[in-house]
């Protein structure tokens, strides 16, 4: 099966280019994208890219497949036309290969200050929370920061800086949505101005590419809500 | 080559949940403390522990850390030290508090506590039944306390440096550790971090396996480091082989699915642990479980594909809803990886190595310890070490589910403490020449200027096969000694293979090449305790000394780089319950 991959060395290379790579794939298999590029670099040294679990919890290995932004061991092989397009998540600066650049990315997670706050006096055991409540945060805990989602967001193609993206509003509302944060009024203030939040369109290509099928366009849209609420 | 220099109070080597738990202690306290990871944080293993977190609570019903000791030291198949044991279960409960305060998401109990599950080899009573004691975010449980650990050392504002990989251990003419050289993946550069002091957090070395649970990035990079430094690793013929992998890929199915109530039946829909384990059954020790799924391959009762034999785990009568509650990820990861869906069919699994029980011997507050040549302990001033890439030992033979998570947590935070305190005993800071900086990067020269040689992709895969082959769940002498030989062919092999990428921006040829140094010593060590330790007791089961043999074998074995071997005794001295003397042990 062919495999068309980026690549692009800064050391030698003046622009960025596809590769082509043929890789035998027994037509019954089961083998995921990742497996097939471990082969190709054992070919092919020079070919990077980052990888770390193989199991889809690490988001080490978010990559743009066919198109569509996605991690490269839970995506099968089977499940693509070929040939198989393989490029650096869309819109992030390129390290070399399929390695990008994740600084904005995390300075726009570290905005949404990602921890919990609670200056209630600290009990001795553990802060109770009922199931009910412990229920509504998940699918925001489960996120990954592999950054496919906010990679395809044309919100944050357009205001990379100013928009906080799908990845970072999710952790947002995972602290705003839990029992024992204390900090919602701060964190929602912190919201308020005309981008970090309302720069989202509702355009959606952040759930539709979340390889965890979690859903951050619901997340903004729980912002917004908490926000409206708040000026009411 | 030009070399910076970075000087800290303390450098943390690895950034998962041990490293993490003492760096947020150390920056929390004020110390000038900086984190050197080879990945982002959240990348690091950790992130794959699914089942839960081991404290006696009582959340559940009644326990006592106590009772959690003696089922660990019981499931250590008493080579564990019963110091540290009683140090982490006494431990645990006040841990749990912790993580939760600062934001961890346990799932929780009608009453709005934190939800606990049954899990292997924990039991209530000394023995008397299950214990619900595993602590659990769902079955997602290490991604909730990798990420807590990450959220709250970015509010610490921890001091990380991201995917620079430790190439050695800096020591001055005075053998004191003054830190390590480490180089930036993404550019090359090559600094020397000088500290106080360096606290190793490095995790496993499951890839010196063909088929193994662990993470691509599972290579011994510490193991590596201390032995190349002289200092021995411990119990290293103790791998964690658990039974329910996915045949092939390898890909984890936590233990908790037993806990709910799953279990593992053979080709003839027999539920088989009924006859290895009575009591227990398919919550016995993961030891007990992998060698009789072992067995059943051996007595014909396995499936098979791809050549590969595997029993199955049933779970589809535990019911849609306590799947979806309590086994989302378990869920997912059937459906992606075994293309079944466990509410309705089992999952095939194969038992596939897991964890490494021994490591750098240190003890409980983290200082990693060597051996005089009078065979006295002798602690190494200014070097910890923490988490899988130790031995402090917590896990002797036979590691229980959901004591790793503890493990890490718990010595995490111990280290840190005794780190501070020596801190602020005004601790020195030692220097190096030129010359000591440079011996450290031998091997990264070495790899910069050999031209021509072989694949070191070949010599990995030998590698990996011969310790599938000869030092898997069942050992034996005759092919042992065959594995030794071929370990050490490889071994110096290697020394003579070749890279041809040679550039400096994210030249990940180079690192997976420094990684594999790692992974050789750590194969090689491994191969030489194998062989040596004549008993079986916990993971290590010899065919060919069936039985384990307290009178001579009841004592940590210490294996040095050259292969030279030396022996420490057990601890069985407890401060304040009574030792628990090994007994026959049955589940």
């Amino acid at each position: 099966m062919r495999f068309s991959i980026y690549r692009y060395n800064p050391e030698a290379d003046k622009k960025p280019y596809m590769k082509d790579y043929e890789v035998d794939i027994p037509s019954d298999s089961d083998m995921m994208v990742l497996e097939a590029l471990l082969k190709i670099k054992e070919k092919d040294e020079t070919l990077a890219f980052r990888a770390s679990c193989r199991e889809g919890v690490c988001g080490s290995d978010g990559m743009n497949i066919n198109g569509l932004n996605r991690l490269a061991c839970t995506t099968a092989i089977s499940s693509l036309k070929p040939p198989i397009v393989i490029r650096p998540l869309v819109n992030m600066p390129v390290i070399r290969d399929l390695v990008v650049d994740f600084t904005l990315f995390f300075k726009q997670y570290e905005r949404v200050q990602p921890y919990l706050q609670n200056n209630d006096e600290t009990p001795q055991t553990e802060r109770l929370q009922s199931p009910q409540e412990r229920a509504k945060i998940d699918g925001l805990i489960d996120c990954i920061l592999c950054a496919c989602c906010t990679s395809f967001c044309p919100s944050s193609w357009w205001n990379p800086e100013k928009f906080i993206g799908p990845a970072g509003l999710l952790w947002a509302y995972r602290f705003i949505q839990d029992s024992r944060d204390t900090a919602t009024d701060e964190r929602l203030a912190n919201l308020e101005d005309p981008f970090s939040v309302f720069r989202c369109r509702t355009i959606m290509n952040c759930t539709v590419v979340c390889p965890k099928n979690l859903n951050p366009s619901a997340a903004i849209a729980g912002i917004r809500r908490k926000m409206a609420e708040k000026g009411s | 080559m030009k070399i910076n220099t970075y000087t800290f109070d303390i450098i943390v080597i690895g950034a998962g949940g041990a490293g993490m738990t003492t760096s947020l202690y150390l920056a929390n306290s004020g110390l000038n403390v900086a984190v050197l990871s080879k990945v982002y944080p959240m990348r690091s293993h950790t992130v794959s522990a699914q089942g839960g977190i081991a404290a006696a609570l009582g959340n559940m019903h009644e326990d006592d850390w106590r009772w959690h000791m003696y089922d660990t030291v019981k499931g250590s198949d008493y080579l564990g030290d019963q110091d540290s044991i009683e140090y982490m279960c006494q431990n645990a409960p006040e841990m749990m508090y912790e993580i939760e305060h600062i934001g961890m998401p346990f799932s929780r109990t009608e009453n709005g506590k934190i939800w606990q599950r049954a899990f292997g080899g924990q039991t209530i009573n000394y023995g008397q039944g299950y214990a619900h004691r595993t602590c659990a975010a769902a079955d997602r449980t290490g991604h909730a306390l990798l990420h807590t650990l990450y959220q709250n050392n970015v509010k610490a504002k921890t001091h990380f440096f991201n995917e620079w990989f430790s190439i050695d251990l800096v020591r001055n003419a005075k053998k004191n550790i003054t830190g390590v050289v480490a180089i930036h993946i993404a550019t090359g550069e090559i600094a020397f971090f000088n500290a106080k002091i360096t606290i190793f957090a490095t995790g496993g070395a499951g890839r010196i396996y063909e088929s193994t649970t662990n993470a691509l990035i599972n290579t011994g990079d510490g193991l590596g480091m201390a032995l190349r430094a002289g200092i021995p690793v411990q119990d290293i013929e103790m791998w964690q082989f658990h039974p329910t992998g996915i045949p092939g890929i390898g890909i984890l199915i936590t233990e908790g699915v037993r806990g709910e109530g799953g279990y593992l039946v053979n080709k003839n829909g027999e539920r088989f642990m009924e006859r290895y384990a009575p009591h227990a059954k398919d919550l016995a020790s993961r030891d007990v479980v992998s060698r009789a799924i072992a067995k059943e391959f051996r007595a014909g009762n396995g499936f098979k594909k791809d050549g590969i034999d595997y029993v199955k785990l049933k779970l589809d009568h535990l019911g849609e809803e306590v799947i979806n509650s309590h086994l989302p990820g378990i869920r997912e990861l059937a459906k992606t990886f075994a293309h079944v869906d466990p509410i309705k069919d089992p999952i095939p699994v194969t038992p596939t190595c897991h964890y490494m029980m021994g490591g750098i011997p240190t003890n409980k507050h983290g200082q990693v310890i060597t051996i005089s040549e009078r065979e006295e302990d002798q602690i190494v001033e200014g070097f910890y070490a923490i988490g899988e890439c130790a031995s402090v030992s917590v896990h002797g033979a036979n590691r229980l589910g959901s004591n790793s998570l503890l493990d890490l947590l718990v010595f995490g935070r111990s280290a840190g403490m005794h780190a501070a305190d020596a801190i602020k005993h005004d601790l020195p800071l030692h220097h190096s020449s030129e010359e000591e900086i440079k011996a450290a990067l031998i091997r990264l020269e070495r790899w910069n200027t050999t031209d021509k040689g072989e694949d070191y992709n070949e010599i990995r895969h030998a590698m990996q096969k011969t310790m599938q082959e000869d030092f898997g769940v069942f050992r034996t002498e005759k092919y042992m000694v065959e594995g030794v030989k071929k370990i050490e062919e490889l071994r110096s092999r290697l020394e003579h293979a070749a890279l041809t990428d040679r550039s400096q921006i994210f030249n990940t040829a180079r690192i997976q090449a420094l990684e594999l140094d790692n992974l050789m010593e750590v194969a090689y060590v491994t191969s030489i305790a194998c062989l040596a330790r004549q008993e079986s007791r916990g993971a290590h089961s010899r065919e060919d000394y069936p039985d384990r043999d307290d009178k001579n074998w009841l004592k940590h074995l210490l294996c040095f780089a050259n292969g030279k071997i030396k022996y420490r005794a057990v601890n069985m001295k407890p401060t304040t319950v009574k030792p628990f003397e090994p007994t026959k042990r049955v589940y």
